[in-house]
This record gives C-alpha cells, sequence and structure tokens, in this order.
C-alpha cells in the first residue's frame, strides 16, 4: 500500500491543491484535440509492450473516447477543487488526492487503450483505487467491508473480462481494438461467440452494477462524497458502459446481445428507479438512481439502431453532468448541517442560495424540463426505445416509468429540502465556494448545452456514436422535433412524475414494507459465498496446515516420489538400466567406506561419531570430484567440509545429545523406511537412466572453444563462474549474502534478548 | 562407474530423508547435509565421466587438445557446494536458536505458535504433555 | 587452547594461508582455484585464528567489518559488470586490457568480488557465533 506518512495532524493542503493543474491540463489539451477527432481521424499511439505475445501499449483517441476523456478531466477537476474544501483537516488529505489522480489516470487509460490487454490493466486499476477509496474511511468496519464486497465483484468480474478478451484473441488474433470490427462476422460465427459474450458481459455488468451484480454499489456510498461524485456515478460505474459501446460493434446486433441488454438492462432502471423512492438518504437516492441510470444505458446499448445508440451516449453525458452535481451538493448538505436524512432538513435555500441554484438546475435537467439537456436526452431515449429490434413496448415502457419515477425523485431532492419549510437541522451558512462553484458550473452546464442542442450534439454526441456505430450516421440533437409519440410520452412522463411526487410519501411506505421481505437478495447470496469460501479456507486449513512438520515432509517427499516414479517407472523398465560396472578395486574400498559412513551417521546416538560419518561421506565425494577430472569441485568441497567441521565444532556442541527419539508408532516407522527406501531407488534409477545416454556436450563444447580465444582464461570451470554465466554467479553470491545476513540477525536477536 | 555411482547416490538419498523425518533437529540437521552431498554427487555423474583429464586448456594452445571432463556440471556443482554450505550455516544457527527458544530439539514438542503460549510461566510443560 | 606453540604457529599458518588465497585468486582464471575456493581458503585461516586468539584479534586483523565486506563485494562484482555497460556491450560482459596483450580483465574484479562476498558471508557468521 502506498502509505504517505502525514506526521503533522493538519497536513499541507497544497499538493492537493496543485494536484488539480494535472486534470486541468489534460482538459485543456483534449479540447483541443476535438476538432481533430471531430473530422473523424482518431489519434494513435502505440508502443511495443510484450510483442512476442502481441500486447502492444497502444492508446486510441476518437469520439467515444474522446467523450469519456472530456467527462473524466472535467469533472476531475471540478471534483478536485470540491475535495479541497471537503477534506479540510483530514489527516490523510494528500493520500486521498494521490488515490483520486492515480485512479483518474487509470480511467483515462481505460478510456484511451487501443489493446485488450491494455485495457484490462487499466480495468482492474480502476477497481483497485475504487478500492482503496471506497476504503478511504479504513476506521470504520463498513468501509472495510463496502470496499472489499466492491473489489471482489467487480475483480471477479474482471477476471473473466480478461478470460473473454483472450478468447477474442485466439480467435481474431488480434488484440487491436481499432481492428475487431472488421473480425464482427467472424466472431459472431465462431462456437466460442456465446462464452466470449458471457464473460465481456460479466465484466460489464459487475462494473457497471447491473442486476444482480447491483448491490455493490449503493455499499460503496461509504466512500467520502467526492469519490461518489467521481468514481460512483461520472467515471468508473461508467467503465462498464464504455466496454458495452466500445464491443458494439464487434460482439453486439445479435439476438441474445440485444434480448440480455434489453431485459437486464430495464429491469436494473426499474428496481434502481424503485428502490431510490424508498429511501431518504440523500447519498443513498442518489446510488440508486445511479443504477436505474446504468441500466438505462444498458438497455439502449443493447439496440442498433442510431437513435438507440444516440440515446446511449447522450444520457451518459446528460447523467454524469447532473448526477455527479448533485453528489456534490449532497456532500455540501452534509458538510453545512451534518446530516443527509431528507426528512431533517428544509428550506435551505435561504442560507445556501448558490447550493440551491446548483441543485434546481442539475435536478431540471434530471426531470428532463423542456430548456435543460435532460430533455434532450428524454426526447431521443423515447425515439430509441421505440426503434429497438426486440421488446421495443417494454423498452418505451420501462423507459417512462423510470423516467417518470426520476422526476419524482428529483423534485424530491429540491422542492422541500431548498424551498419548503424549515426542519429541525439548520445549516452554517453557504457551503465553501469550492464546494459549490463545480455543481453550480455543471448546473449552468446542464441549462447551456440544454440552449444549444445542435452544438452538443455535433461535437459530442455524434463522433461517439460514430465510433460505435456500423454505419456513418448524423447525430442531430434538437430542442423540438415537432408533435410526435416522443413528444407526448416526455409529456406523460412529467405528469405521472408530478402523481409520483404526491404519493411519495404512500409509495416510499409501501416499498419500505415490501423491499425487506423478499426472500433472497443477490447481495444475501454473494454474503453466503463469501461465507463458505472462508470456512472452507478455515477447513482445509486445519486439515493441511496443523503444525506436524512430519506431516509435511510426509506429503511433500511423499508427493515427489509418488509422481515422479509414477512417470519414470511407467516409461522404462529398470532391469534394462543395469549395466554391468568396471572400476578399480580402491575405488571400490572408497565406495564401501561411504556407505559405512551413511549406515553410521543414519544410526549414530553420538554426535562426534555422525559428525566423523559425515567428514566421511564429504571427503569420499571430494575424492571422487578430484578423480574424475574435476580439481576446483574437489578443492571446493574439501574446504567446504573443514569450514563445516569448525562451525559444528562451535554450535552442534552446544545442542543436547541426540536423544534415542523412538517413532511414535509402527505407521510412522513404516512411512519413513518406505519414503526414504523409495526416493533412495528413485534417484538411483533416475541417474541410472540418464547415465545410458551419451551426455550432449554441445554447450560444454562451446565453453571449451571460447574459453581461452574470447575469455582468455585457461580454466574452463572459472570462466563459466566469472564470465560466461556470471549473472548466475551474481545471483548465487546474493544468496550466499543474504542468508549469511540472516544468520546474524538470528545471532544477533538472541543477543540483544534480556 | 556411473551405475555404482548412481546406487551410491540413492543410498545418500534414502539415508538423508530417513533421518530428515526424525523429528529430531540435530539428526535433520545430518540428513540435510548428506542430501546436498547426494545432489551435488548426482549432478556430477549425470555430466557424464567418460573423461577424466580436468576442464583445463594447456599453455600454448587456445582451444582444448584431447577430450577432458565436462565442464558444465562441474561449474554447477561448485556454486551449489557454496550455496548449500550458506544455507546449512543459515540452519545451523536457526536449528540452535529454536533449541535456545523452545528448549527441546523434539520437533513434536514444538509448540506451533511459539514459545509465548507453550509457556505461560516458568511451567516447562509442553503441549504434548498437557494433552489426555 | 591459547598455548604459546599454538599461537607463534598459527600465525605464521594463518599468513602462509593468506598468501596461498591471494594466490588462488590470481590464478583461478588459467588453473584451478578462483574466488569460491580463494574465499574458504582464506576464511579457514581467519577461522584458525579466531579460534586460537579469539575473534576479537580477527576483527583487529580484518580492520573490515565482515558485512561490509559482503556488501563491497557485492558492489564491486556489480560494478564489474557496469564497465561492460559503458564499454557499449551487455551488462557483466568482459573487458579486457590492454587490447593487444591481455594481462587483467573484469572477471577478475567480478571473481574478487566473488571472494568478498564469500569470505565476508562465512566471517559474519563464524565471528558471531564464537562471540555468544
Amino acid at each position: 500500500m502506498m502509505a504517505i506518512s502525514t506526521h503533522n495532524h493538519r497536513s499541507n493542503p497544497w499538493p492537493g491543491r496543485l494536484s488539480a493543474l494535472l486534470p486541468l491540463g489534460l482538459l485543456v489539451g483534449l479540447v483541443f484535440q476535438a476538432p481533430r477527432i471531430q473530422s473523424g481521424r482518431p489519434l494513435a499511439l502505440a508502443f511495443e509492450w510484450v510483442p512476442g505475445l502481441n500486447v502492444h501499449f497502444a492508446l486510441l483517441l476518437d469520439g467515444v473516447g474522446l467523450l469519456f476523456a472530456l467527462i473524466i478531466t472535467a469533472i476531475g477537476l471540478l471534483v478536485t477543487i470540491y475535495a479541497d474544501a471537503y477534506m479540510v483537516g483530514h489527516p490523510q488529505r494528500n493520500r486521498f488526492f494521490l488515490y483520486l489522480h492515480a485512479f483518474l489516470l487509470s480511467m483515462l487509460g481505460l478510456v484511451l487503450s487501443n489493446d485488450l490487454i491494455l485495457l484490462f490493466v487499466f480495468w482492474e486499476l480502476t477497481s483497485l483505487f475504487s478500492f482503496l477509496l471506497i476504503g478511504f474511511e479504513h476506521a470504520s468496519a463498513q468501509a472495510r467491508n463496502s470496499a472489499r464486497q466492491a473489489l471482489l465483484v467487480t475483480g471477479c468480474g474482471g477476471l473473466l473480462l480478461l478470460v473473454g478478451f483472450l478468447m477474442v484473441g485466439q480467435v481474431t488474433g488480434t488484440y487491436a481494438l481499432s481492428e475487431l470490427p472488421g473480425h464482427a462476422a467472424q466472431l459472431h460465427r465462431h462456437s466460442l461467440y456465446l462464452s466470449i459474450l458471457m464473460c465481456m458481459l460479466a465484466g460489464a455488468f459487475t462494473k457497471s452494477a447491473q442486476f444482480p451484480f447491483h448491490f455493490w454499489l449503493p455499499n460503496a456510498m461509504a466512500a467520502p462524497t467526492p469519490i461518489s461524485a467521481f468514481l460512483h456515478s461520472a467515471t468508473m460505474v461508467k467503465a462498464g458502459i464504455y466496454l458495452l459501446a466500445r464491443l458494439h460493434p464487434v460482439l453486439g446486433g445479435t439476438p441474445v446481445w440485444m434480448t440480455t441488454l434489453v431485459l437486464l438492462g430495464a429491469f436494473t432502471a426499474l428496481w434502481g428507479a424503485a428502490v431510490s423512492i424508498a429511501r431518504t438518504e440523500l447519498k443513498s437516492i442518489l446510488a440508486q438512481t445511479t443504477i436505474m441510470a446504468l441500466g438505462i444505458m444498458t438497455m439502449f446499448l443493447g439496440g442498433r439502431s442510431a437513435p438507440a445508440l444516440t440515446a446511449a451516449m447522450t444520457f451518459l453525458l446528460v447523467h454524469s453532468l447532473y448526477k455527479s452535481a448533485l453528489f456534490m451538493v449532497a456532500g455540501a448538505i452534509d458538510h453545512q448541517t451534518g446530516t443527509r436524512e431528507i426528512e431533517k432538513i428544509g428550506g435551505l435555500a435561504r442560507f445556501m442560495p448558490f447550493t440551491a441554484a446548483a441543485t434546481l438546475f442539475a435536478t431540471l435537467s434530471m426531470a428532463g424540463f423542456p430548456l435543460f439537456i435532460g430533455f434532450i436526452g428524454k426526447e431521443i431515449m423515447y425515439k430509441g426505445a421505440l426503434t429497438e429490434d426486440v421488446f421495443p413496448g417494454l423498452a418505451a415502457g420501462a423507459t417512462l416509468v423510470s423516467n417518470a419515477l426520476m422526476t419524482a425523485v428529483a423534485a424530491t431532492l429540491v422542492l422541500r429540502p431548498f424551498w419548503g419549510q424549515p426542519r429541525k437541522v439548520h445549516p452554517s451558512g453557504e457551503a465553501p465556494w469550492q464546494m459549490w462553484i463545480g455543481p453550480l458550473l455543471i448546473g449552468g452546464t446542464c441549462l447551456g448545452f440544454g440552449l444549444i442542442p445542435d452544438w452538443v450534439g455535433h461535437w459530442l454526441v455524434e463522433p461517439a456514436v460514430r465510433a460505435i456505430h456500423v454505419t456513418p450516421v448524423d447525430v442531430e440533437l434538437k430542442l423540438f422535433y415537432g408533435f410526435n409519440t416522443p413528444l407526448l410520452l416526455s409529456m406523460i412522463t412529467i405528469l405521472m412524475g408530478g402523481s409520483f411526487y404526491v404519493f411519495r410519501r404512500w409509495l416510499r411506505r409501501r416499498l419500505s414494507q415490501l423491499l425487506p421481505a423478499l426472500p433472497i437478495t443477490t447481495e444475501g447470496l454473494y454474503e453466503g459465498l463469501v461465507a463458505a469460501v472462508i470456512s472452507f479456507a478455515k477447513w482445509q486449513t486445519r486439515r493441511l496446515q496443523n503444525g506436524s512438520l512430519f506431516q509435511y515432509l510426509v506429503v511433500i517427499i511423499g508427493a515427489t516420489v509418488v509422481s515422479v516414479g509414477w512417470v519414470f517407472l511407467g516409461s522404462a523398465p529398470l532391469s534394462a538400466l543395469w549395466n554391468p560396472p568396471e572400476f578399480p578395486g580402491w575405488l571400490g574400498l572408497l565406495l564401501i567406506a561411504m556407505l559405512m559412513a551413511i549406515g553410521i551417521v543414519v544410526q549414530a546416538r553420538s554426535r562426534v561419531l555422525a559428525i566423523c560419518g559425515l567428514g566421511v561421506i564429504g571427503a569420499g565425494a571430494a575424492i571422487l570430484f578430484l578423480v574424475f577430472g574435476a580439481p576446483d569441485v574437489g578443492l571446493t568441497q574439501i574446504l567446504v567440509e573443514t569450514l563445516t567441521l569448525i562451525i559444528v565444532a562451535i554450535v552442534l556442541l552446544r545442542l543436547p545429545p541426540i536423544e534415542p527419539q523412538p517413532d511414535a508408532n509402527r505407521l510412522q516407522h513404516t512411512l519413513r523406511l518406505t519414503l526414504s527406501i523409495g526416493s533412495g531407488v528413485l534417484v538411483s534409477a533416475f541417474l541410472i537412466a540418464v547415465t545410458q545416454h551419451d551426455v550432449d556436450r554441445t554447450i560444454t563444447t562451446f565453453y571449451e572453444q571460447a574459453s581461452y580465444i574470447q575469455a582468455h582464461g585457461r580454466n574452463i570451470v572459472n570462466v563459466i563462474l566469472v564470465d560466461f554465466r556470471s549473472l548466475d554467479t551474481l545471483g548465487e553470491i546474493t544468496v550466499v549474502a543474504v542468508s549469511a545476513l540472516a544468520a546474524r540477525a538470528l545471532i544477533r536477536k538472541k543477543r540483544s534478548a534480556p | 562407474m556411473e551405475t555404482v555411482l548412481a546406487i551410491v547416490c540413492g543410498c545418500l538419498v534414502a539415508g538423508g530423508i530417513y533421518l530428515l523425518l526424525s523429528q529430531n533437529l540435530v539428526r535433520m540437521l545430518f540428513g540435510l547435509i548428506m542430501l546436498s552431498n547426494a545432489v551435488n554427487l548426482a549432478i556430477f555423474v549425470a555430466g557424464g565421466l567418460t573423461h577424466t583429464q580436468p576442464a583445463l586448456i594447456a599453455a600454448g594452445d587456445s582451444v582444448p587438445g584431447a577430450s577432458m571432463a565436462n565442464a558444465l556440471p562441474q561449474a554447477l556443482v561448485l556454486t551449489a557446494i557454496v550455496i548449500g554450505f550458506a544455507l546449512l550455516v543459515f540452519m545451523f544457527v536457526l536449528f540452535y536458536r529454536s533449541y535456545e527458544v523452545l528448549g527441546t530439539t523434539d520437533t513434536r514438542r514444538m509448540p506451533e505458535d511459539g514459545p509465548a503460549r507453550a509457556y505461560p510461566s516458568q511451567n516447562t510443560t509442553t503441549r504434548q504433555e498437557m494433552g489426555p | 587452547m591459547r598455548s604459546v606453540i599454538l599461537k607463534t604457529a598459527t600465525r605464521l599458518v594463518s599468513a602462509l594461508v593468506m598468501v596461498l588465497a591471494v594466490y588462488l585468486l590470481w590464478r583461478g582464471h588459467h588453473a584451478p582455484g578462483g574466488g569460491f575456493i580463494a574465499a574458504l581458503v582464506a576464511a579457514t585461516g581467519f577461522a584458525l585464528v579466531a579460534l586460537s586468539e579469539g575473534p576479537a584479534a580477527v576483527r583487529q586483523g580484518l580492520r573490515l567489518r565482515p558485512s561490509h565486506m559482503m556488501g563491497a563485494g557485492l558492489g564491486l562484482a556489480l560494478g564489474s559488470g557496469v564497465i561492460g555497460m559503458l564499454a557499449q556491450r551487455p551488462f557483466l560482459t568482459g573487458v579486457w586490457w590492454p587490447p593487444s596483450g591481455v594481462v587483467v580483465g573484469t572477471p577478475l574484479l567480478f571473481d574478487t568480488g566473488v571472494f568478498m562476498v564469500v569470505l565476508g558471508a562465512i566471517l559474519s557468521v563464524l565471528l558471531a557465533l564464537e562471540e555468544t
């Protein structure tokens, strides 16, 4: 974990403030690229990363990337300014900004990646920083649990996504996103299509909180409010939407794609909208409406007509704007009044005029009133819903009901809290300017964009739709399309929303009774699964890690003997390996001495006797090395034997005599004998098998030829050690140094102990 | 020749494993020494023992004249001996320290979670002895 | 063990051992020897001194702390590799001087690094053990 230690309690605010320059710079840079992107010339940048695996660090800025990147940097900038006041006096203030901007860069990387593997890396990075930010108040158990839940859900989805990406790479032979639409037909026909699609949808649905993975998002509200405004409404949760949009020309347009997206999207939207009515806490309400919005976008990405995709992209922009503003407002209210309970606040407009204005603009856009960008969004939504290939009626109905509920929620958010009777809680005045400037700017944008829809359509939405739609389209966003079905539906929405608002208390009561009565929830399933994994882990740890060294050794050695022996004995019968030896008599004596020494060491009751036996074995090995042409090795062996003896003299004699220590039972003794004899036989057989074949001396021959000519050395062994393979030797002396340091630390510890 | 040495290696391994499974630290240490010898010898044998001329280029020559012992496994074994020794020394110290702290060389009597819980007071009874 | 004869003999022998170690290190590139062997020889010599005159005498004679010797040795080995890089070749490529009629090269530096690491490692543990 990147721990930035903050020793003084009130940390320096300037690193955080200056970090606002990062999103600002990126935003300005992106704005200057807009004309190029609009004219249909994407900006590409690529480095080789893992060329052997055909993976590249490739970035691509096209229409859809630009729309996302602009949202990320613009809202990122405003959130940074906002957090400057919100995080005032927080001891981990600088860490907060570090995580925030690390997230911002990961999110930018995600929407600009032109390589699936790179996209996956950024995808996981956003999950990781989301985890760190949800758990930012890590002293709270609730924050920790929510963070872990979000990480597990999005992380599992991410892994499935990787599997999907790898399958796409296998099928098409490329990881480049920009090349994939050309392989669309091939993918659609392929037998893996369904598996690929399921993996991709798992990734997208977990990230974008679609049913049945929606439960992590409301819990993620444990994060500081600027994070909710940025990650969990405007950017990170849109990563799944981004992926669906990107993959639309690659995997989209099939019946299974359309059915899944439309049905699950519609259900998610209705669910989120209904639950939001039942909530009374500001952030909780907003989280549920975010789920609804993500459902709507998913539903429209299920279509393949230009209006459906235009609706998805337009609503993406609309929602990012009003929702981030409303989250910031919720934080400001919390900051000034100390509560986020909607039933406790009223008449705030008198005290907080700027916040009130920002809320009014944002909620009007949310409710879809004319002159606001939300109205345009809603119009195009109805148009899109009616052109869906599957279930157009359902889509239009779901859109209508969700939008009506949205209108009611918008009214709930703004009317009583700001213009109703003052209630128990009174604010301490207007929030600091950093906390209202962002929402007010965004609210103004909601209005401004609503007045110039042609401009928005031309610069922002059309390039994005073009990037994800197979055939080039012209997007026209208009204030007034004429008297048609969408306009009629818009009117019905506002009327329905009004009546929902009037009956909101009754609706809330009924839903609050209904929701806890559900027999089974996906969150409950998730909790049960996690609990099962933990109890399984505990069970197998108790079984395998029972603390008996003997058992561990038996398992390790037994597994080795059985697995290696199985393969080996299966391939070559032992009898064929016997090769009558011929060797001088004195060597026979040496070997007999060594075998006797082995027996002595194994049986020894006395330490000195055992050490003598080991000495004989070591010296015997040294003589063998010397006799068979390895003077360096023989010398080393003799010297090591000497030094071992010295160390043994110092240490071993301080240990107690070897007590006779019989095995606990017959089974243990049998196991010991079987395993030791088995491994001995295995090693012998293995070596005999190896020496039956001629040794391949290709590498040795190279060393022999090059030793003097290239490395100016006549001792080939030494030349290998210090020249040809010196990197290995460097590693080896490092091991020697580390083990010496470790041994010395152990001795030292005793000295310092009382 | 190789076959006989292969059997010696096998005996070393068998003895080493037998000692390693003895549950007594001192014996386990002996077992480790034997295993390390066995492995070094095994690598050496696997490299072939046909030629017994040391891998040295005679003065005046720039390439070796006659065939000579395989230098590659020798280089491997040489470093293996030194590393084996370094690790052995660490094992010595580790076993010595665990004897000092836990007061036993019997691995069965070593408490899993360190001395603190096994010896609540100056009482030297181990958990096993307290068991039924 | 502090007899006069042993002390005198030790001084003489250990001095000879040190000379032998340096000789083995120097000639290791052409004949049996090299950094590993030289370090083990030197360690044996110092161990002799430590046994007869105590670890303090060794520390005094060394003037360099064994752990520092290890560090310096690793640095030397790494540095010899960097020289190859400075000569525009891969890390740890041997560089020889003078180019005609080779006298010394970076492999000797590397071997000296090996010598210092192994000697430092053995001595640091040996002396620490002696001092407990």
